[in-house]
């Protein structure tokens, strides 16, 4: 079956998430703006005493990334590498960033848990990968920094960057607003695979160190 | 040439890195070329397609492969009778800083304790590096940039030898099933057997600076270790978790003679943006880079 693929912009609205579904590639135009460990917590925290973000993150994209980031001479920033990080580690506060915040799609690497995936049904959102590592890739898509936060605090990697991107991509939905979940499906058949692999491997390598000690 | 100085080291290690942080191992570049045009699952091979764009688009624009351009892993064969002793670790760390000041790394090196990250890649104990004193006058410094993400699979058992090969299997496969697309697959696995738990670990990442399909010297170890790989390949986690054939585009398998009582068996994997490079200095100052690289050639990239 071909994949069906989406071209949206930012601001995302319920209706542009209700749409896609698990497996379905989608090209972001607009603003991305980046959190990983550091700055999940910070976000929490700053909305937690009342105060308000320095940038309103509703219908916006989240991106799992810390990218590499060199300042022109200008004092204008040039990101050169900017592909996303493990998902999973922003597991035990995801679900709370997506109802204090608003964000309507994730993009990440490697999936995410059951708490989000709920979060995801119940505030309508989707999660998607982009390719893990392909940093100089993605660089390509972003066109510009438009504003970066809490840099002296976190620094480069961890600080929370706006980035404008066109046609973003591809990415692959792996949660959708159903709540379903690819990976989480996926990896059971993986997992489910390991007893009889394991068994029958050692005994190949049983074979194999059996004609080393002849 | 008037003999290698502190400052013309400093120099080769800096252009050195730099190859190493932008351009991957014509090795890994032809395996998941290979690995692309096998594919039949679609997902699969759209990730694998992405994969090889994004290390021709590092190589022409002379760019981070990825943006964790990971921690740095020094394996130094230094010469007895080479000029430079101590001044090696510093040269190395000079030219890290500077390779990392100008954009080509982005700064990991973070301190646990105060939570601060030094901003140059450089710290307690980083580069993490291993010395090795060997006959002659030359230096061979072998440098790998080592992702985040593909630690996390990251596994060390301690087996009653009666158990211990027979564990090995269920180790490598259950360690490569549970990560399934965190390590960011396909990934080279690296596995060894040793005394020590931290033998076992140090030989397995080690192993991972043998170029894809180059065997262990010892024939067994080089079957086990394509039946091992052909046993995590049936596992179906695929590139990046979508199925497909390649999982990992090689095993790596290395041990040391092990104590009566133990068998430490030690996976590590790398992800499939495995960088790692070789080079030689040689003490009237020349040097080169030994390791095969993407380079760009024309208006794209090619293997040299």
């Amino acid at each position: 079956m071909e994949a069906r693929v989406f071209r949206l912009k930012t601001p995302l609205s319920d209706s542009d998430i209700e749409k896609l579904r698990v497996g379905d590639i989608v090209y972001i135009t607009g603003l991305m703006v980046t959190a990983r460990d550091e700055a999940h917590k910070k976000v929490l925290e700053t909305l937690e005493s009342g105060k308000s973000l320095p940038i309103d993150l509703r219908g916006l994209v989240l991106y799992h990334c810390g990218p590499v980031a060199r300042r022109r001479p200008d004092g204008s920033w040039e990101i050169i590498a900017a592909g996303p990080t493990t998902s999973m580690r922003m597991e035990s506060v995801e679900a709370e960033f997506i109802e204090k915040t608003g964000v309507k799609m994730i993009v990440g690497k490697g999936g995410m848990g059951a708490r989000t995936a709920e979060a995801m049904r119940k505030h309508k959102a989707v999660y998607a990968v982009f390719t893990g590592g392909a940093g100089a890739l993605a660089a390509e898509r972003i066109s510009r920094v438009v504003d970066v936060y809490w840099l002296e605090e976190l620094g480069i990697p961890e600080a929370m960057w706006v980035f404008e991107v066109e046609d973003f991509g591809p990415l692959v939905v792996t949660i959708d607003s159903t709540g379903k979940n690819y990976y989480q499906e996926r990896m059971k058949d993986v997992k489910a695979k390991v007893p009889s692999l394991a068994e029958e491997l050692s005994k190949r390598i049983q074979e194999i160190l059996g004609e080393a000690r002849k | 040439m008037g003999g290698v100085t502190r400052e013309s080291l400093e120099e080769a290690f800096y252009e050195f890195i730099k190859v190493v942080a932008t351009r991957i191992p014509a090795d890994v570049y032809e395996a998941v070329k290979r690995a692309y045009e096998g594919e039949t699952n679609k997902l699969a091979k759209a990730q694998l397609e992405a994969i090889l764009r994004d290390m021709e688009v590092a190589c022409a624009k002379s760019r981070p492969i990825c943006q964790d351009t990971g921690t740095p892993y020094v394996y130094i064969e230094i010469g007895d009778d080479f000029p430079l002793r101590s001044e090696v670790a510093d040269a190395l760390i000079s030219a890290l800083k500077r390779v990392t000041k100008e954009g080509h790394l982005r700064p990991n090196a973070v301190d646990p304790v105060r939570l601060k990250n030094s901003g140059d890649n450089t710290g307690r104990y980083i580069p993490w590096i291993h010395w090795e004193l060997v006959p002659g006058d030359e230096l061979k410094v072998h440098f790998m940039s080592k992702g985040g993400g593909s630690e996390a699979p990251s596994t060390l058992k301690m087996i009653p030898p009666l158990r211990g090969w027979k564990e090995l299997a269920k180790t490598v496969v259950e360690a490569i099933a549970e990560a399934g697309p965190l390590p960011c697959p396909p990934v080279i696995v690296g596995v060894a057997v040793a005394a020590g738990a931290d033998i076992a670990l140090t030989l397995a990442k080690k192993a991972l600076l043998r170029p894809i399909g180059v065997r262990h010297d010892d024939p067994f170890i080089a079957r086990l270790e394509e039946t091992i790989l052909e046993y995590v390949n049936r596992l179906g986690v695929g590139p990046h978790g979508f199925g497909g054939y390649y999982t990992a585009l090689d095993v790596k398998m290395e041990y040391s003679y092990r104590h009566p009582a133990s068998f430490a068996i030690g996976v590590v994997t790398s992800c499939w943006a495995t960088r790692r490079g070789s080079m030689i200095v040689r003490s009237d100052g020349s040097w080169e880079i030994t390791s095969k690289h993407l380079a760009p050639a024309g208006d794209g990239c090619r293997v040299e």
